[in-house]
């Protein structure tokens, strides 16, 4: 397989790094059942591309999709700490609503950004070596750039005194009021904040694939899924938090790596969200299975 | 100084069935009193406690910390002022956080959370002191994850995050009842310790007659939502178990007796 084979896997895969750390906030730090990154990772994509066709600079327009998917977690949050609406099923009510809202964003079904201004064509005027380089390659360096300061930043923010304080909602929701902390406050801040990573996600690989697509969200939590899983288990859970965090980009690079060897193989692209779902399924199933088979009935 | 006054609470169940669990309580505690509370199961000696804590709010009353009215104040925020040990060894702790993070996030209870890393080598300096006074050996753990130490470890490090600032109310929910003998010896000793050391006044509920009455410096016995005994000076200390047994049956007996007459209306 060629070097330009695995640059675009991994070119693909550094995009998806957001993504997974979204994904990896609501369902492992926070324990929420979040869907709606199927709705917010298009968003991303929508909201980006709608603004790069009228001209918008495209780091604003990355911004505004940042923004976007925030708003968007928040509004999955509040339906479930102040309405009582299951966690799942604000996530669906909210990926559901997404679907029209997106639509009415781009105007049609999808938006071709190829003759728009991107991240990369600014990176050109900025730095004009930049434009001999094959265009993988730029994206690919800038989407590690952004996952190296996400990735710092995540860490980080996980380790202040406020980042304390949102793990342990997922931990322990049971003890944390009474160490004075305000579950609601934090889930909501917390989803918006892991919607905004998968808006950004979407709104990059809009960039690098050039087209925004309203049906691109399919099938984003349960990839989102299998980096998370495949960091974890390259490094079982619980060693430290800066591991999991790097593990998790990890999961999301080989994630991409192993879609891309597939595809390669002659896996029909038809099947590929089949075979995700079934490896998703047997890494959830795999401990009770193994417990059963121990003897331990369960 | 505690005060709570005519406190009230029904709970409605599910099928619509109106369950009184507290029914007018008039309780005043002192500073630094340690009060210890008894009752059999469904006397509400648990609802008072959590109607201290803030975990729901009353139909009726009032209830001061140190002058300061939170009867309507949320449990988060009211957390503040109140220091609080489970029954059950894991429901204090975040399991998947090392001791060190739940010491923080117990430290900064009341306080603004900011973004910033506030686990510093000053912090875990003062955290290695406070767990050596346990003698449990868990001060050369700080970075373990809390959920690899024993139920009994993990109680004495949550009694740690109650007082770890000194708390105007410190309540202890039957927090030795699901401990071994010898890990709940262990709790009971670093309770004394840190209850005598900091002078906090305490709120102890307990299942058990010889704790409720060795502990503290006041007994109170609940039934029906109701306090039916209040002991405390000379009094307490002559009272044993048995004569706190036969009190018990005594008070319940007559109790009953009115009710069944229909006197008991409104305390």
């Amino acid at each position: 397989m060629s070097v330009g084979f695995w640059l675009a896997a991994l070119t693909l895969g550094c995009a998806y790094i957001a993504l997974a750390w979204g994904v990896y906030l609501a369902a492992r730090v926070l324990r929420f059942a979040d869907i709606s990154p199927d709705g917010t990772f298009p968003l991303g994509a929508a909201v980006a591309a709608a603004l790069l066709v009228h001209g918008v600079h495209p780091l604003v327009a990355t911004a505004a999709a940042i923004a976007a998917g925030m708003a968007a977690g928040y509004v999955t949050a509040i339906l479930h700490t102040r309405l009582g609406v299951t966690d799942l099923l604000s996530g669906i009510l909210v990926m559901t609503a997404l679907y029209s809202v997106n639509l009415h964003v781009m105007g049609r079904s999808n938006i071709s950004l190829l003759d728009t201004e991107t991240l990369v064509t600014r990176l050109h005027a900025l730095a004009p070596m930049t434009k001999a380089w094959p265009d993988d390659v730029t994206f690919g360096l800038l989407f590690l750039a952004i996952a190296l300061l996400l990735g710092g930043g995540l860490s980080w923010f996980l380790k202040t005194d406020f980042g304390i304080a949102i793990r342990s909602v997922g931990d322990n929701p049971a003890m944390i009021t009474a160490q004075g902390v305000d579950r609601r406050g934090m889930v909501e801040l917390g989803l918006a904040l892991a919607n905004g990573l998968v808006a950004l996600s979407g709104a990059l690989i809009a960039q690098y694939q050039g087209f925004a697509d309203v049906s691109m969200g399919v099938g984003t939590l349960v990839a989102g899924m299998a980096a998370v899983i495949l960091g974890e288990t390259l490094w079982s859970r619980g060693r430290s938090l800066v591991a999991t965090v790097v593990m998790v980009a990890v999961g999301a690079l080989l994630f991409r790596s192993l879609v891309a060897l597939a595809l390669r193989v002659g896996l029909n692209p038809i099947d590929l969200k089949l075979v995700t779902a079934l490896f998703v399924l047997g890494a959830l199933a795999l401990p009770r299975l193994r417990r059963r088979a121990k003897g331990g009935a369960r | 100084m505690i005060e709570v006054r005519k406190l009230q609470k029904t709970f409605v169940q599910p099928g619509g069935e109106a369950v009184p669990a507290l029914l007018g309580i008039d309780l005043v505690m002192p500073s630094a009193q340690f009060l210890t509370v008894i009752g059999s199961n469904g006397s509400g000696k648990s609802t008072l406690l959590n109607a201290l804590a803030g975990a729901f709010f009353p139909d009726t009353g009032t209830i001061l910390i140190e002058g300061k009215d939170v009867t309507r104040t949320p449990e988060y925020r009211r957390a503040g002022l109140i220091g609080r040990v489970f029954q059950d060894p894991y429901k204090g702790t975040c399991p998947s956080m090392t001791v060190a993070e739940n010491l923080r996030m117990a430290e900064l209870r009341g306080l603004r959370r900011g973004l910033r890393i506030g686990l510093d080598a000053d912090c875990r300096a003062r955290y290695h002191d406070l767990l050596a006074s346990l003698r449990m050996r868990v001060e050369n753990r700080l970075d373990a994850l809390i959920g690899t130490l024993s139920g009994g470890q993990r109680q004495a490090i949550t009694l740690v995050m109650a007082t770890i600032r000194r708390p105007q109310l410190l309540l202890l929910d039957e927090h030795t009842a699901a401990l071994d003998p010898r890990a709940a010896e262990q709790v009971l000793t670093v309770t004394r310790q840190v209850v005598g050391e900091h002078k906090l006044t305490t709120l102890m509920v307990t299942h058990s007659m010889e704790q409720a009455l060795e502990l503290g410096d006041r007994t109170i016995m609940m039934h029906r939502g109701m306090i039916l005994a209040d002991l405390s000076g000379d009094e307490r200390k002559q009272t044993t178990e048995r004569d706190l047994l036969e009190r018990f049956a005594r008070l319940r007996h007559t109790m009953e007796y009115t009710a069944q007459m229909g006197v008991r209306g409104e305390p």
